[in-house]
């Protein structure tokens, strides 16, 4: 009997002593992993707090007098204020844009009958579907034909477009789980269509809708080929695309590029790490069940 | 009546009228377009085009080395992205899938690179690789490799294998994400009964979680595969596509025909063969996926 109460005894032991270590070694490695996530993003903010002059041999992780000039001076005079309040507009326009129209097509597939649904539908999310990697080309020459080339709607447009596959078919999911008795209640009260849509469908879908909008101000806030195709007028450049003007033309000034890539990642940082929890639950979500 | 309903049939369509005309016009048009210009010589700016057959396609196929460099290229970068980068994520995910303290801060954490622009992380990591100053040969010269350090993105022998790192860092916690999400839909009692059984971790991850996991796994390189094969910003943002064209990737050699070249029907022609090639790779994967859910 005693033995076999010290041999189960030791047993314990000898298992918690793994555990312990195994748990070690896992939370080392992920703790590795997180740092080659963080440390580069951290570079980057440090750097753009050190001197044109120390910026590199000065590689203490932050310096002993910060420069927060450099930010006025990113500003002001390397523009990022001006391509700040242009990615501003452009991501809030085209993520309005994308939920109104989206939306309401998502309620008219699920909701409302009429010839074709079925076919516009598939038709509408196919581009979800099928790459075109060629097609830039022709909506180029597109919006040069429309004289849309360097304005803020032919950069918008496009993007708006490009939102509502995804959109739709997210929203029309969520509608058709709806239960349909609150519109019906609704429209025995005498509203109509457009009434019932904006008053009681759109409300509900207030969840999708927030995980439609991350996607969008993610996705429109990150955008660059069409930026780079569209708009050559620095005055109507988001960020991504001022970034890159700037490395360009002055490719040694550390210091304030870094300092334009804190103003441009900033937003996405907090935006984020406010509504990581949907972002991450949207995403698995999609592709899960998808 | 009858007229009543007319109308209410047509107001139906006013719901979905916005979003077809924006399709139509910026989707549906340029998709036709592509292919129409795709047999012209047509340079972007001249009035007129002549249809010049297939002469893009031959010449492409016969007299383009350099599209099937770049083409080259962006199958390097996927088929590390597919091996290293995915079994990163898989190895990371099977570890946060035991009950591990602090697993949701990891998480929010390997998700931050995915959420950043390819030009940010392109511009951070331009430093990072940079001959003089960069940080990895800092680092090098610090641990006493020194040797080893040169300009990593300007050096030919390396150039294209450090852009594919800076891809797999930024795409890594996206796999990891969606990957850990298939791990937490298994149902625990499966592996609780299985060790009852006493079988082993990895007689466990062979005969339950590999075999449950297939539909994710297949999701997940699907998504790697389109996504690297049009890697763009990343190579914008550092090398630009060279040494000479060793970092050339197909999206910028269309965008160099297009734009450099004023060459806008061949840029067409080479933009139609790449969705092809696209269209194919994601046939053969997902009639792999079904040989396999069969087996």
């Amino acid at each position: 009997m005693a033995f076999f109460t010290d041999a189960a005894h030791k047993e314990i032991n000898y298992e918690k002593v793994k555990k312990t270590t195994l748990s070690f070694f896992t939370h080392l490695f992920l703790a590795a992993v997180s740092l080659s996530c963080i440390f580069p993003l951290w570079w980057a903010f440090t750097s753009s707090l050190k001197t044109q002059q120390t910026v590199f041999n000065d590689l203490s992780l932050f310096p002993k007098v910060p420069q927060w000039g450099n930010y006025i001076e990113a500003w002001t005079k390397a523009n990022f204020g001006l391509y700040f309040l242009n990615s501003l507009l452009y991501t809030t326009t085209v993520v309005l844009g994308v939920i109104l129209i989206a939306s309401m097509a998502a309620y008219a597939f699920s909701r409302l009958q009429f010839w074709g649904k079925n076919f516009l539908f598939l038709l509408l999310i196919s581009t979800m579907m099928i790459p075109i990697p060629g097609s830039f080309i022709a909506l180029y020459v597109l919006l040069n034909k429309l004289h849309l080339v360097d304005t803020r709607i032919g950069y918008i447009l496009p993007q708006i477009n490009g939102g509502l596959a995804l959109g739709i078919f997210l929203l029309k999911t969520f509608f058709d789980d709806l239960p349909k008795e609150l519109e019906d209640s609704a429209r025995i009260d005498g509203c109509g269509r457009l009434r019932v849509y904006w008053h009681i469908a759109l409300p509900l879908a207030r969840p999708a809708i927030a995980v439609l909008a991350i996607f969008n101000i993610l996705a429109v806030w990150n955008e660059y080929l069409l930026a780079m195709l569209v708009l050559s007028n620095k005055s109507l450049m988001p960020l991504q695309r001022g970034l890159m003007v700037f490395q360009g033309a002055h490719i040694t000034q550390y210091p304030l590029l870094m300092a334009g890539i804190v103003i441009t990642v900033l937003p996405v940082l907090v935006i984020y790490l406010l509504l990581q929890k949907h972002i991450i639950k949207g995403i698995t979500a999609g592709a899960v069940k998808g | 009546m009858n007229l009543q309903k007319i109308r209410k049939v047509l107001g139906n369509y006013i719901f979905v009228l916005p979003a077809l005309s924006l399709f139509c016009t910026f989707s549906l048009y340029p998709f036709f377009k592509v292919f129409q210009l795709s047999i012209t010589n047509w340079d972007g700016i001249s009035p007129a085009m002549t249809y010049v057959g297939a002469a893009n396609f031959k010449d492409l196929f016969l007299d383009n080395p350099v599209f099937w460099l770049s083409m080259r290229n962006a199958f390097y970068v996927t088929f590390l992205a597919l091996t290293l980068q995915n079994f990163l994520a898989l190895g990371l995910a099977l570890l946060c899938d035991r009950d591990i303290k602090g697993g949701n801060i990891y998480r929010v954490i390997f998700y931050l690179p995915p959420v950043l622009s390819g030009i940010v992380v392109g511009l951070i990591w331009n430093w990072i690789y940079d001959g003089n100053y960069g940080l990895l040969n800092h680092f090098l010269n610090f641990i006493g490799l020194g040797d080893l350090s040169r300009a990593w993105l300007s050096d030919s022998k390396t150039a294209l294998f450090a852009v594919a790192v800076i891809h797999m860092w930024k795409g890594f916690g996206w796999g990891f994400v969606i990957l850990l999400a298939g791990l937490q839909s298994i149902p625990r009692e499966l592996y609780e009964a299985a060790r009852v059984d006493g079988a082993n971790s990895w007689v466990v991850f062979k005969s339950i979680t590999a075999p449950l996991m297939i539909p994710v796994f297949i999701l997940v390189s699907i998504l790697t595969i389109l996504g690297t094969m049009q890697i763009f910003d990343i190579i914008i943002a550092t090398t630009g596509g060279g040494p000479g064209y060793h970092t050339e990737v197909p999206i910028t050699r269309i965008v160099t025909t297009m734009i450099s070249s004023s060459k806008f029907g061949y840029a067409c022609a080479m933009g139609v063969v790449f969705g092809l090639v696209l269209l194919a790779i994601s046939m053969v994967q997902i009639r792999v996926s079904k040989m396999m859910r069969q087996v």
